[in-house]
């Protein structure tokens, strides 16, 4: 790595006449000074993009990082200590490898992902949506279903756009149920942000009216029973029908026939779709898509990163949209395991991924986070009467099968409103609301106080160390030991580092209450 | 040089030529790509007022038991509620139960033909206060419009937020709509009513100012992260928010939230409910200069119990809102803020007496009633009527569209100017035509 960040220095000197680093070894503790996987495909594409725009990469991350990252990235959590400590007294070489192996095999993984997919998939019981309860619930057991199983992307894809029966018992059809508004536009704009990328507000009002022909022979017919519905094709219409699509590819459909059914055949063929599907995962494990927003697909937003798209989306369809396989993919290249520290002050350097985006936790992931380390539970809401869904108290938000049921907490940090699935939804951005929430709300400060779990941390077997405490403290919270600076820093003098008692409660509190409003815990990096 | 040096303690050390400039770029608003001047409407007669407060009346309220009272269709529609009173307003008379509000009548209209014909609650929510049917776009509410016009992008310079909401949200739907997060309400939290109204995040009891202060240096020696990205713009963001919380946490802001400096008297007349006392800070933020207040009040989806939850109701909510009318138009305030009364629909004009229900009311939007004081609006006057039993629209039908335009206008804001958004679509701020609501005059003109 050394004699490359020269070459990079000097490139960097000569291009843009910036003086750039002055001493370059890795930032302690957040980065090393090789990589631990070899170079991939996708870092061939990645650096040499980034090598042509004159961009250096970040260092390695430490396995501090990456530890906490992958959980993140994967699992939807932070590591718990106990993994902290295994983790980082792993010798062998492969420790990395075997991490998103285990951890991509995981319950947590299946939830997480259910999570995302829920958010494009629009599953909520209120409005605008009005799935209502019961096929929520059998919408998301289905999702969840899928990605337990890791079902091929085409095939489930297929199954949405061609499903047919009652929301209840067929949960595949609620896809055509969980769009806002009624009629064929709605659900044409929910077809292609799910499935092509596009936002049909870029398309022309012709082109938007002609692709919705092909849903505006949908049925839908309710029954006896509250809120189901079936979905059908509407049997009165049996004329042949074309339709021409998009990129004038014109879709024949025969007397008869479902109209559905030709368009999810063509539309899997094209090379756009597993590129669509694949983009969206890699903007799930980044934060931002190759092409970026991963939801807006169209030729004036190219890719900055030339190549990248075409090669994932290729590997994603041959290897079957096997969705871990992406995944894994993508996990085991040194583009993901670069540090967050950036190298570069080019203006590009987030396009080209060049250093690992810093983004504050979702909503979801930072209240489970805190519920576990502090012991405490959330208590939910929800403004639909009935039936009533029991969320026992054992819940992981991440769980939560509908966007309706909430919490403010959920709703101050910017959960998914699940309105139309458009990626802006969530919104992962600090607030003046959240910083007051967490450096200041009552709610907080009490779970912090009354948490057994910290208080267990002075406790252990025997009397704790003071040093002891924090160590335990920080790997609890930020997958990591204290340097010295903060060791010296949370407890008061160079002498309190050595004291054999553990600190007094309120210290031990208000070294929590840092880490918790710290950059570092809220921020994935 | 940057005065972040001394704080290094990373090793390599970046010389930084125009770092900072990224961290600036999220100060605005994350979804509008440009900033779009705000649409002001033509000067008007009168001066734009300055606030709305909305009493949000959650649940819908029934319109017979309070501003659309009708002694004559019988037991199956008045129940118990057969003798309304007069009211200081020339032929005006309200709900029995109401007498404190009848003596403000001057002050206020009332408006007896709202319709919209929606019956379910999450759906009528959002026709209501965003003024749209349901459809493809997701609209903003009435404050989230106020918090784009009239907020920070535009000259507001309070820390606190411009559009607050006491005490809880709603959860019916997404106020903010496709405006995004950064016109969501900030809902306080807490309950004004008791000893300490803790607003949470602002008001803490437990942590002393010194100690607040401990910790906020604490904070920035182990920002060992923070050190080693000085130039993240979404830490630098973050650490704009952390300051801003800390002025708010620590300098005078928190002061407003302190019922306890109002004296017992004043305290008293609005009630001692959460209601009331909710009505009371409504106008100290007002005064304050906050631009969007929303009261969430619940208990109105009275399907069972009608009458003696309407027993127990009415009166907090007779002294809460006729005391924020006078307090506010003695205070001189009333001309600058507009009061807006109303739920999502009106209840079931015939009582149904049968089980389950035993004397309930059910959901109807075909024909409610909503107030409007102050900011303008022309007092004492009835818009609309509706028929011998409340059950249609008699007269003027008035939509949610015309409501919330009439009451941008006032505020200043052309309900017909554009309304930037982050779809980059080409829409307007409240168009008086509006699909699947007929087109209107698109204002109150009766009363502006």
């Amino acid at each position: 790595m050394k004699p490359i960040s020269i070459i990079w220095l000097a490139i960097a000197w000569m291009s843009s006449g910036w003086v750039a680093a002055v001493e370059s070894g890795p930032v302690q503790p957040f980065e090393t000074d090789r990589f631990a996987v070899a170079p991939s495909e996708i870092d061939r594409l990645a650096f040499a993009a980034m090598r042509e725009a004159g961009v250096e990469p970040a260092l390695p991350c430490s396995d501090e990082v990456f530890l906490r990252r992958v959980h993140l990235d994967v699992a939807g959590r932070i590591p718990t200590l106990a993994e902290t400590r295994a983790f980082l007294r792993d010798p062998s070489k492969d420790r990395r490898s075997r991490l998103i192996d285990r951890l991509l095999e995981s319950d947590d993984h299946v939830d997480y992902w259910t999570m995302h997919w829920c958010d494009v998939l629009r599953v909520k019981s209120e409005f605008p949506i009005n799935l209502w309860p019961d096929a929520v619930q059998a919408y998301h057991r289905w999702i969840r279903e899928q990605v337990a199983a890791n079902r091929p992307y085409d095939e489930m894809a297929t199954e949405m756009l061609t499903a047919s029966g009652s929301n209840f018992r067929d949960p595949a059809v609620n896809f055509y149920r969980a769009v806002p508004g009624k009629g064929p536009e709605p659900i044409a704009a929910a077809v292609a942000l799910t499935f092509m990328g596009c936002r049909i507000e870029h398309w022309p009002q012709p082109i938007r009216t002609e692709f919705g022909k092909i849903f505006a022979r949908l049925a839908f017919k309710p029954t006896a029973e509250w809120k189901e519905e079936i979905v059908c094709p509407d049997p009165a219409c049996f004329d042949a029908l074309d339709v021409r699509l998009p990129d004038h590819h014109v879709i024949h459909v025969a007397p008869g026939e479902d109209g559905r059914v030709p368009f999810a055949a063509w539309l899997i063929a094209q090379p756009r779709f597993a590129e669509a599907g694949a983009n969206r995962v890699w903007a799930w494990v980044f934060g931002r898509g190759i092409v970026h927003e991963p939801d807006d697909l169209r030729p004036e937003n190219p890719a900055a990163i030339p190549g990248l798209l075409e090669h994932l989306g290729q590997a994603f369809a041959a290897d079957g949209y096997d969705s871990r396989k992406l995944l894994r993919r993508i996990l085991h290249s040194r583009l993901y395991q670069l540090s967050s520290i950036p190298r570069s002050e080019s203006s590009r350097v987030a396009e080209l991924f060049a250093a690992y985006p810093v983004r504050r936790l979702e909503a979801e992931v930072l209240l489970d986070t805190l519920c576990d380390l502090t012991g405490t539970r959330e208590g939910y809401m929800s403004p639909i009467p009935e039936p009533f869904t029991h969320v026992p108290p054992s819940a992981r938000s991440v769980r939560l099968a509908d966007g309706s049921i909430t919490s403010p907490f959920l709703e101050m940090f910017g959960r998914s409103s699940r309105d139309s699935g458009h990626i802006l939804e969530r919104n992962n951005q600090v607030s003046d609301a959240q910083m007051l929430y967490l450096l200041n709300s009552t709610e907080l400060q009490n779970r912090l106080a009354r948490s057994p779990k910290l208080r267990a941390l002075t406790r252990g077997k025997g009397s704790r160390k003071a040093d002891q405490v924090v160590e335990a403290v920080y790997l609890s919270l930020l997958s990591r030991r204290p340097t010295h600076r903060e060791s010296v820093a949370a407890l008061g003098d160079r002498a309190a580092t050595r004291a054999p008692a553990p600190p007094p409660p309120q210290q031990l509190e208000d070294l929590v209450w840092a880490l918790v409003n710290s950059k570092e815990f809220l921020h994935r990096h | 040089m940057n005065p972040d040096f001394g704080n290094l303690t990373r090793r390599r050390m970046l010389v930084r030529g125009a770092f900072g400039t990224a961290g600036l770029m999220l100060g605005g608003h994350p979804l509008l790509g440009k900033s779009t001047a705000p649409a002001v409407a033509p000067a008007a007669s009168a001066a734009p007022a300055r606030a709305v407060i909305q009493i949000w009346m959650w649940g819908g309220p029934s319109h017979l038991d309070s501003f659309d009272p009708k002694p004559d269709a019988g037991r199956d529609y008045c129940g118990p509620y057969t003798s309304p009173i007069a009211t200081r307003a020339d032929g005006v008379r309200i709900c029995e139960k109401l007498p404190l509000l009848a003596e403000q009548a001057r002050h206020f209209s009332l408006i007896r033909s709202m319709t919209h014909g929606i019956n379910a609650h999450e759906t009528a929510s959002y026709a209501v206060q965003t003024g749209h049917p349901p459809g493809r776009l997701l609209w903003p509410s009435l404050g989230a419009l106020v918090s784009l016009f009239k907020g920070y992008d535009h000259g507001y310079k309070d820390l606190i937020p411009p559009y607050v909401v006491l005490t809880s949200p709603q959860g019916r739907f997404s106020e903010c709509g496709f405006l995004g997060p950064a016109h969501k309400p900030f809902a306080t939290g807490g309950d004004p009513n008791r000893e300490r109204f803790e607003v949470e995040g602002i008001v803490s009891s437990r942590i002393t100012d010194e100690r607040q202060k401990q910790r906020r240096k604490l904070l920035g020696e182990l920002d060992t992260f923070g050190r080693a990205l000085p130039g993240d713009p979404a830490l630098r963001h973050k650490e704009q928010c952390e300051e801003k919380a800390y002025e708010l946490i620590l300098g005078e802001a928190r002061e407003l939230f302190d019922l306890s400096t109002e004296s017992p008297e004043v305290r008293d007349s609005y009630g001692r409910s959460t209601f009331g006392q909710s009505c009371l800070m409504a106008r100290r933020l007002v005064e304050r200069g906050v631009p969007y207040v929303t009261i969430n009040y619940k208990g109105w989806d009275t399907h069972k119990q009608h009458f003696q939850t309407m027993d127990r109701n009415l009166p907090e909510m007779d002294a809460g809102l006729a005391t924020l009318i006078s307090d506010l138009e003695s205070r001189g305030l009333l001309d600058s803020t507009i009061i807006w009364w109303g739920g999502e629909f009106g209840r079931t004009p015939k009582i149904q007496w049968e089980p389950p229900w035993n004397g309930g009311r059910g959901h109807f939007g075909a024909c409610f009633s909503a107030l409007l004081a102050g900011g303008g609006f022309r007092g004492g006057q009835v818009v609309g009527a509706s028929d011998s039993t409340g059950s249609e629209v008699a007269d003027r039908p008035v939509y949610p569209n015309e409501l919330l335009g009439s009451i941008l206008e006032r505020m200043g804001i052309d309900p017909e100017g554009p309304l930037p958004n982050p779809l980059g679509e080409d829409l307007k701020v409240m168009p008086a035509g509006i699909d699947g609501f007929p087109r209107g005059d698109g204002r109150l003109r009766e009363i502006m």
